[in-house]
């Protein structure tokens, strides 16, 4: 099987979305609804790119998307309404003796 | 429409992605991106895993400036200008070591913004020092041992090189200012010729702290005057941050671990009197201490 | 139009008829007149849809074309020694990004000691970067490969960077009547450039990829790919020019008295010399024939095979040396020649503009025919080297 190999080693736009970073940290951000005012200030610190502000159930929210949030806790860090928290991942939720 | 696709391979928390989406999103992505090797080079830009949304070329580590002057003058001739910005993102090390080019650029004040994403050292090596390297840093080219205490000499004032070049909008912003980037980005836009802006990104790997305190540091870089944030038009001073109550070095210093052997030592307390100085120089220089 | 022109005009005025976008280049002696007629084309608006920019340096000139070329523009330098090895990141670079940048190059001997004056090491030392590399024996020569240059670089199935490579003072400032060609002929030639893939907004594409060891190495097979394609299309575009100009240059080699015993090989401008040097020969009943060589890269490794098959003896005339090794071209040949075995004489001339007269040429000729004289570096004075 031949593979397609692009001349010059272009390459076509916004590939790495392919790329799921979500399960790079050991924690995730979470947004507390009621506390969020939707100022967009955690869409803009967002290294990655993956808080939204969207409109829950009539409510417009920040909303993290797991699958790339890499846990840095930016967002957390700025949010002036302390909606914004990092809990650690079911994963690493071990017991160490 | 994203512009700087997630999926990038950036540390979590990398300063210079905030300042990165920050830059595409106030050109509405409508621009051209030449970047030379370098942390945003490899996060983003492997064969297959293409992070960018929007035209984007790596040409080589020394020549980003006179790469994005080759593309503005062609878009010209082609009739193409409307198409968007020729937008240089290069690291320090790119911008003022190795990166040859730039004074051509300047000189013969081509339509670029050149962006200098400041992240105080050559991090994607592995924190070797760069001429933007501040004094006193640990790298690993600069290691604190017994003789050496880092980094040996001040930064490369790059905003001065690019004023006394004549060059039409020169500012200094932040990575934890996402709001002053759009704005100068924008205004750098409005304005034609060669344009430099020069943005603070802190790095947690190389800077040695934790996602959670970029912001805070990046704020104290602002607040002990170390990092002027400052804007040019015309070679006019047009604004400065000022700063209510200026904090002493040690904050900025001593919450990173490239900072700590100075906190070790009598020779290294001499080095921190010598970056307060600097400081100090700095809020005199920009008038940077809100009046009483 | 048949004119007495010197070459760096020939090559200039070739240039204008090719209509590039963006024309930058930093001034070196002697490619400086070249640039200099260029510029004052532009200045006087001769150029359409044309901006030429005086680079600060030959690696920004380089660079400044690599960011055109990659936006879509057709592109153009000239530069030459110390100019051409500043430039060679750059070329490396683009031709691995596939970028159909056409160089002049008016060859010119490497510092140090400093010298202007003409010999082929500058060139030589680019030759590994995936650069087609053509080497012109007058200024005709030079005039008519600039168009041509264009339509292979810029054809889909090579898309590598082109390298004219012509004599420096020897060609560049010679007075010797050219035939200008009309910008009818070189239109119908050559198409406008209008590339598949650019640097676009509407279609925005990543330039210049870096690539793990999983994908790096196809990259570099696909320039090897192109380089052997770029032989076939070469080919064709010689005898299209032949019949849209009516010169024949022949393909990638010229043979002149193919059923010879002994053959001289050469490239560049000394081939014109060599060309007397032969008839002379032949006159005095010495069987002996001339391989020019136009294309050094792709290497024309079958052509010279065959050409060559039954030489009992060859003469390399070297113009540059691999230093611990031997002269550039008789190393080529010798790998290219591999399993026949005829004899190879090497020498190595010239070099810094060391002036090669014609009987000077001929006795040695001779003589390697005769088994009178070795391989090696000839023509200069022997000494002793001391630290002073």
């Amino acid at each position: 099987m031949k593979i397609r190999l692009n001349i010059g080693a272009i390459s076509e736009p916004l590939q790495s979305e392919q790329f799921k970073t979500g399960d790079w940290g050991t924690e995730w951000s979470f947004v507390d609804r009621e506390k969020c005012t939707a100022c967009r200030v955690c869409e803009q610190f967002c290294p990655d790119g993956c808080i939204e502000v969207k409109e829950i159930e009539g409510k417009e929210v920040a909303v993290v998307d797991h699958n790339y949030c890499k846990g840095c806790g930016v967002c957390a860090s700025v949010c002036r309404y302390g909606a914004i928290k990092m809990e650690l991942k079911e994963l690493f939720k071990v017991d160490v003796c | 429409m994203r512009f700087f696709g997630r999926g990038h391979g950036a540390c979590p928390g990398c300063g210079l992605a905030i300042a990165v989406r920050n830059i595409l999103e106030a050109l509405e992505g409508k621009c051209f991106v030449v970047n030379p090797t370098g942390c945003l080079e490899i996060i983003s830009s492997q064969y297959g895993r293409n992070a960018w949304g929007v035209p984007y070329i790596h040409p080589l580590f020394d020549n980003a400036a006179a790469v994005a002057c080759g593309i503005s003058e062609a878009l010209k001739v082609l009739g193409r200008e409307d198409e968007g910005e020729v937008v240089v993102l290069a690291g320090d090390g790119a911008t003022a070591d190795i990166g040859l080019t730039l004074h051509g650029m300047f000189d013969r004040n081509h339509d670029v913004i050149y962006i200098c994403l400041d992240n105080e050292a050559y991090q994607n090596t592995g924190h070797q020092q760069s001429a933007l390297t501040p004094l006193g840093e640990a790298t690993t080219t600069t290691p604190a041992g017994k003789l050496m205490l880092g980094k040996i000499g001040r930064k490369k004032d790059m905003v001065a090189i690019a004023l006394a070049h004549g060059s039409p909008y020169v500012a200094t912003s932040s990575a934890v200012l996402p709001a002053d980037i759009r704005r100068k980005v924008k205004k750098a836009a409005k304005i034609e010729g060669a344009k430099y802006i020069q943005i603070h990104c802190p790095c947690v790997t190389g800077w040695g702290i934790d996602g959670k305190d970029v912001v805070k540091v990046g704020n104290l870089a602002i607040e002990t005057a170390l990092y002027p944030i400052v804007e040019f038009e015309n070679g006019k001073l047009l604004t400065v941050r000022k700063v209510k109550e200026r904090k002493p070095v040690e904050e900025y210093l001593k919450i990173q671990r490239r900072f700590r052997h100075l906190f070790t030592s009598p020779e290294g307390r001499k080095v921190i009197e010598e970056i307060q100085k600097i400081a100090d120089e700095n809020a005199l220089r920009y008038g940077i201490d809100l009046k009483k | 139009m048949r004119k007495v022109v010197r070459g760096f005009y020939s090559v200039a005025y070739a240039v204008k008829l090719c209509k590039p976008n963006i024309i930058c280049a930093y001034p070196i002696t002697p490619q400086t007149e070249i640039v200099e007629n260029l510029a004052l084309m532009y200045a006087n608006g001769e150029l359409e849809n044309c901006k030429y920019i005086t680079a600060e340096s030959e690696f920004a000139a380089a660079s400044i074309l690599v960011g055109a070329s990659a936006a879509g523009a057709r592109t153009f330098t000239a530069t030459c020694s110390q100019g051409l090895i500043l430039m060679s990141e750059v070329l490396f670079n683009a031709a691995g990004m596939r970028l159909p940048i056409v160089i002049v190059n008016t060859n010119r001997a490497l510092s140090a000691p400093l010298s202007i004056w003409n010999d082929l090491q500058d060139s030589m030392a680019l030759r590994d970067a995936g650069i087609i590399q053509v080497y012109v024996e007058n200024n005709q020569e030079a005039h008519d490969m600039v168009p041509q240059a264009y339509k292979i670089a810029e054809d889909k199935r090579v898309r590598l960077p082109f390298m004219i490579c012509m004599d420096g003072y020897k060609l560049t400032h010679a007075y010797e009547p050219v035939d200008l060609l009309d910008q009818n002929v070189v239109d119908s030639f050559l198409p406008p450039y209008s590339p598949e893939v650019y640097l676009t907004t509407k279609k925005p594409v990543a330039f210049g990829c870096y690539a793990p060891p999983h994908i790096y190495m196809e990259f570099r097979v696909a320039m090897q790919r192109a380089m052997e394609r770029a032989k076939e299309i070469m080919e064709k575009v010689f005898a299209d020019w032949a019949e849209v100009s009516g010169r024949n240059w022949g393909g990638h080699l010229e043979v002149v008295y193919p059923d010879s015993k002994n053959f001289v090989i050469a490239m560049g401008s000394i081939v014109g010399l060599l060309r007397k040097v032969v008839e002379e020969l032949r006159n005095e009943g010495i069987s002996v024939g001339l391989v020019k060589l136009r294309t050094f890269r792709p290497f024309p490794v079958q052509e010279l095979r065959k050409s060559l098959e039954n030489a009992e003896k060859i003469i390399v005339i070297d113009r540059s040396v691999s230093f611990g090794y031997e002269g550039n071209l008789s190393i080529e040949l010798k790998s290219a020649l591999y399993g026949m075995s005829p004899e190879v004489i090497s020498f190595i001339l010239g070099l810094g503009g060391r002036d090669v007269p014609k009987d000077f040429l001929k006795e040695l000729v001779k003589n390697a025919i005769l088994g009178k004289e070795k391989s090696g570096f000839k023509g200069f004075k022997e000494f002793e080297e001391v630290i002073p």
